[in-house]
């Protein structure tokens, strides 16, 4: 195709008036993507850019002449953020009358740089900002480091500030149209601007001025040329130049204008071609970049989504490991260039491209054209050839990439990664030695009794075992050394390379040649299970993570199985950091961070979490940071951020790497967010327990206090109203009823006291080495009274360990579970009381012969309010076993309850030392 | 006949104490305010102080810590309050028993005679000890069980002195540690743990349901001798 462009504009004409001659009514998607698109766009600034052709055009000039009318007329206030005046007259002039901010000095390499201060902007927050060279690069290594490399990206968090910013940038600057300047005027422009921020710009205004205007300008000294471009500025100033540079930035505006006209028809009526999606495939050559920026022109043209795919094929992963990592300047490239990239595994280049064109419903694959000559083309066809041949339901376009070497640009420096050829591994040629000696001296063995072809095949399986686990130069050699064995050893004359009969030399040839085939598909599968086996540990990393984190609570815990599966996996050190109540970001408790690391970088880390995109380390933010901070959830929810510093930055910076590290971000961000919900929901179920448990503790409190305050109010007013006519007997009686029936309204008021105390987490536990028995001596005494009529039998070995416990707490334990027995068995019950040391544990056994347990799960006995005997004449709010559970579990031990023929077996833990007192 | 000052802001209290002890033959006398407390208890030197620790103007431990500066009288806290950590501020101030609201009279009965028997005693040891079948001749460190002499070690002989100063009221684990075994083993509650059940096995007709030294669980002992 000599002129794609032109063929594909005539095919989207032809299939967008076909299309439109269907259907005229707007998809409601698209109006909504357009109407929210609109809302985003009224909370952003407006970017006004002053567009010229090239140096000298009057852009600045132009811009501060605006910002003097528009004072003049709407009386805006318009500050001056930056402006290089470059010692021109007219434009000092100009200035003259307008606020201008203070530079920031940069210092840079011992020199002082003066550049635009974002932060005094931001502070200043003026009506209108100008700040001229859009595609300025600051200055990364200066200090204070920047906090952007480039100035669109100062001018991107301005808008996002809701700020109108007025800016200048020339045609050579865009990004796209790169290629094209550096052909034109043999010149390649290092400061580049994404076509992105050009197209997104809301006004554009175009300053232009005819080729021979600006010459005469130049030669009257009212051009300021840059110092780097002042030995090309006869090269670069000429005639032709500038009216191909003039035309190109003609075009770009006109393209911008169709561009919006053909948006405000789709809101019309008339939606674009739904599915367009061009693909371009690359590999690390030459071509690439051109490739590159080709399907960038020709999916704007047909105003389609642009996919970059890289096919790792088993013959690139055999390339230096310097070109792959051109890999990752191409792909971050195309994404700044707006595409989406994908590096798919394959074996063939071709045959992973339909499939995946296939499966993205490609509607054109953009390929360069084949460079293969010779010998080769013949034996295989290229990748175009056979995309050519395969393809169903897209079109394949193949761009010729001109053969004279344009100027590249340098591969980008902040990559930083110094590439490592694979070492060779001269072990494995000592194999593949050795694989040759064992057939031969198998074949020695054999020869006597088979025939010679019969002794080629054994070599051929050696050489199919060297393909497999030797890899392919090892395996060649075998190929080799076999013929030469066979010659050597076994075609006579024996022990000569000398051949008697001639049809031997066609055995040698076959030989040859299926030994290499072999070799070769070996060593292929092998490249090919190391690649899948590779794509497969990912995968299950990735599986491991999330299996982990679904089974782990609490966030501090998910962080701390998140950070060692990213330390695991990409070989850094990670943090999570979350914000706390006030949104502002804490520090992990973790002490394995690096303490530089913690202090540098919170500020950053809070810029991504106010600002939802990542910094750090190849990214657009403070790439020169030595740590790479990602946000964790989405734009509704920002739950904190992920600080990864990486040993090896290739390992974030590989693109494939990267996109894991953002899977594994995701899944973090996920499991977070399913914390916090956990945590939001269980705080809710608490507020919905303590509701319940109020609303129990009344109801019982009006049966369990009313009862015995009826007792008290009769036998009192008995007393004192009759107490005269009464005997001694009745009197005292009366009398003791009340004693009694306080004391159990006081029992439970200290009971519910407990509880509280227990549920509002108020106890503190004051332990101590204690002997159990004392403790249960101890609680014996105290319900003396009420296991009066029982038989209490201790059967405390005297080698149990001590026990750490809060002495009182443990004494209320087996107090309440005395109490329990006294009340619901009657006189006569056997109890006794056994203990055991069970590990780190003394387990506790209160076992009682009387009538057992209540139907239903004994576990509901420790729950609040539950007691044997509903609203029975026993009382005491069935709080007892409830304290005992807080108690026990208070000291990180179990109670449980167990039916027991006849009776019951309360038995529970207390920690313990490993040793007898 | 003993004094005994009861500094109570409740009055249905006040009316009980006087009704219990003025039948045991104590005069009482009662205060409702802290300050009037230290007032009634500068002029009239009462041999035993019942103090609340709540009362209207101010922490009863307040006002145990002022008496303590001037008198050594016996001080018993009566008190609704059942944390420990207030019963551990109560001792540590001066007090030398804490006896919990709702009480039962004959227990504080029972500690009000303690506490008095201490005092009369003043700091003189008791030279004989009797626990039910078991007597202790603390001067003489000799001892006779049901089933003869008892042997008991330099030590434990020595817990029993301690103890034996306060008979019948708490002692916390430190002062015992600090009066045996010196203050430089402190928080060594282990050897105290151990010499208690010897002495336990020695003298308790039941060892595993102690009836003479008693736990105080989490404050200390107390002896109960006859």
């Amino acid at each position: 195709m000599r002129d794609p462009p032109e063929k594909l504009r005539a095919a989207h004409e032809n299939l967008r008036a076909a299309h439109g001659m269907n259907d005229h009514r707007p998809d409601p998607d698209q109006l909504l993507a357009h109407v929210q698109a609109e809302e985003a766009r009224a909370k952003r600034g407006r970017l006004r850019i002053f567009f010229g052709a090239s140096a000298g055009v009057g852009k600045t000039y132009g811009m501060l002449e605006a910002a003097h009318s528009a004072r003049a007329a709407t009386n805006a206030d318009v500050v001056v953020g930056y402006v290089e005046p470059h010692g021109r007259v007219e434009t000092e002039r100009l200035l003259e009358g307008l606020e201008r901010l203070p530079t920031l000095a940069v210092k840079y390499r011992g020199i002082v740089r003066y550049e635009f201060d974002l932060d005094a902007a931001l502070a200043r927050r003026p009506g209108i900002l100008l700040v001229d060279e859009l595609a300025h690069s600051n200055v990364v290594g200066g200090d204070p480091p920047p906090r952007h490399p480039k100035r669109w990206q100062d001018i991107e968090e301005l808008l996002e500030a809701g700020m109108t910013v007025w800016t200048t940038v020339n045609v050579q600057h865009l990004e796209s149209l790169n290629d094209l300047v550096a052909q034109i005027t043999g010149i390649r422009q290092r400061e580049t601007l994404p076509d992105r921020v050009f197209d997104e710009a809301d006004e554009i205004e175009l300053i232009d001025l005819p080729p021979d205007d600006l010459l005469a300008r130049l030669h009257a000294g009212k051009v300021y040329v840059a110092d780097e471009v002042a030995t090309a500025v006869e090269r670069f100033f000429r005639t032709p130049n500038l009216m191909a540079l003039r035309e190109l930035a003609l075009r770009r505006v006109a393209d911008r204008v169709e561009a919006a006209a053909r948006a405000l028809t789709a809101t019309r009526g008339r939606g674009r071609l739904a599915g367009d999606r061009v693909l371009v495939a690359i590999g690390p050559d030459e071509q690439a970049e051109q490739l590159v920026r080709a399907g960038k022109r020709i999916a704007d043209a047909l105003d389609a989504g642009w996919t970059v795919v890289y096919v790792e094929t088993p013959a690139l992963l055999r390339l230096s490991e310097t070109e792959r990592d051109r890999r990752i300047d191409l792909l971050r490239l195309a994404e700044s260039l707006g595409a989406e990239t994908v590096t798919l595994d394959g074996p063939s280049a071709a045959a992973t491209l339909i499939e995946y064109a296939q499966t993205r419903n490609a509607t054109r694959v953009i390929v360069g054209s084949p460079k293969r000559s010779g010998w080769r083309s013949w034996l295989q066809s290229s990748t175009p050839v056979q995309l050519v041949q395969h393809a169903r339901d897209f079109d394949v376009i193949t761009i010729a990439v001109p053969d004279q070497a344009t100027p590249r640009r340098s591969p980008s420096s902040s990559a930083g990664v110094n590439g490592t050829p694979t070492p060779i591994r001269w072990d494995r040629y000592a194999w593949a030695v050795f694989t040759t000696a064992v057939c031969t001296a198998i074949a020695f063995v054999l020869y006597p009794r088979f025939e010679l072809s019969s002794l080629v095949m054994l070599y051929l399986l050696g050489v199919t075992i060297a393909g497999l686990r030797l890899g392919r130069g090892p395996s060649l050699l075998t190929s080799l050394l076999n013929v030469a064995a066979v010659d050597f050893f076994f075609v006579p004359p024996r022990y000569t390379f000398a051949v008697a009969d001639v049809q031997y030399l066609v055995t040698f040839a076959v030989m040859l040649i299926i030994a290499l085939v072999i070799a070769n598909l070996m060593a292929s599968i092998r490249q090919q299970t190391r690649v899948a086996g590779a794509r497969e540990r990912r995968t299950a990393l990735l599986y491991a993570m999330s299996r982990e984190l679904a089974a782990t609570r609490g966030l501090s815990s998910l962080a701390r199985v998140a950070v060692n599966h990213l330390a695991e996996v990409f070989q850094c050190k990670a943090a999570i950091l979350l914000p706390d109540a006030t949104g502002k970001l804490q520090y992990p408790g973790d002490p394995r961070l690096d303490v530089s690391f913690r202090r540098a970088d919170l500020a950053v880390a809070q810029w991504v979490v106010d600002h939802g995109h990542r910094a750090g380390l190849g990214s657009d933010t403070l790439a020169a940071a030595p740590g790479l901070y990602l946000p964790l959830g989405d734009e509704r929810q920002r739950l904190g951020v992920l600080a990864v510093l990486p040993e090896n930055q290739r390992r974030v910076l590989l693109p494939e790497q990267r996109h894991l590290l953002e899977t594994f971000a995701g899944q973090i961000g996920i499991a977070i967010e399913r914390a916090r919900l956990a945590e939001a929901a269980e705080a809710a179920s608490l507020d919905a327990e303590r509701e319940s448990l109020r609303n129990t503790l009344l109801a019982s409190i009006s049966h369990d206090l009313r009862t015995p305050l009826a007792v008290m109010a009769g036998a009192g007013s008995t007393l004192a109203d009759r107490g005269a006519t009464l005997d001694e007997q009745t009197r005292v009686s009366l009398a003791r009823s009340i004693e009694t029936k306080a004391r159990e309204m006081s029992d439970l008021v200290s009971n519910v006291l407990d509880l509280m105390r227990f549920e509002s987490g108020q106890v503190v536990l004051r332990t101590d080495w204690e002997a159990l028995d004392d403790l249960v001596g101890t609680a014996l005494n105290s319900v003396e009274q009420r296991l009066a009529q029982h038989y209490v039998d201790l059967r405390l070995p005297a080698d149990l360990p001590a026990v750490l416990v809060d002495a009182k707490l443990i004494v209320q334990v087996f107090a309440n579970l005395f109490n329990n027995i006294g009340k619901y068995t009657p006189a006569g019950t056997h109890v006794a009381v056994t203990a055991a040391a069970d590990g780190k544990f003394v387990r506790v056994m209160v076992d009682d012969n009387g009538p057992g347990l209540p139907p239903g799960d004994p576990a509901r006995l420790f729950d609040k309010f539950q007691r044997g005997d509903e609203e029975g004449a026993i009382v005491g709010v069935g709080l007892g076993l409830a304290i005992c559970q807080a108690i026990i579990k208070a000291h990180g031990g179990e109670i449980e309850a167990h039916r027991r023929t006849p009776g019951a077996r309360f038995e529970f833990t207390l920690p313990a030392s490993g040793s007898a007192t | 006949m003993h004094q005994i000052l009861a500094v109570e802001d409740e009055p249905d209290i006040r009316r009980i104490l006087r009704a219990l002890l003025e039948g045991d033959q104590y005069r009482f006398i009662e205060a409702e305010t802290a300050e009037r407390g230290e007032i009634e208890a500068r002029s009239h030197k009462p041999d035993l102080l019942l103090v609340d620790l709540g009362l209207p103007d101010g922490n009863g431990i307040d006002l145990i810590r002022r008496i303590r500066t001037w008198s050594p009288v016996p001080i018993i806290v009566l008190s609704a309050r059942t944390m420990e950590e207030q019963k551990i501020a109560a001792l540590d101030a001066g007090a030398d028993d804490y006896v919990t609201k709702p009480f039962s009279t004959p227990e504080l009965l029972a500690r009000v005679r303690a506490a008095l028997r201490r005092h009369v005693r003043g700091a003189e040891q008791t030279p004989l000890l009797r626990m039910g079948a078991v007597q202790i001749d603390l001067a003489r460190r000799e001892s006779r069980g049901p089933q003869g002499e008892l042997h008991l070690t330099p030590l434990e002989y020595r817990v029993l002195e301690s103890l034996a100063r306060h008979t019948g009221l708490i002692v916390r684990q430190a002062q015992l540690i600090r009066e045996v075994w010196g203050p430089e083993r402190l928080g060594d509650t282990g050897s105290l743990r151990v010499c208690m059940k010897n002495l336990r096995a020695k003298v308790e007709p039941d060892p595993r349901r102690p009836r003479y030294l008693v736990t105080e669980a989490g404050l200390g002992y107390r002896l109960r001798a006859d």
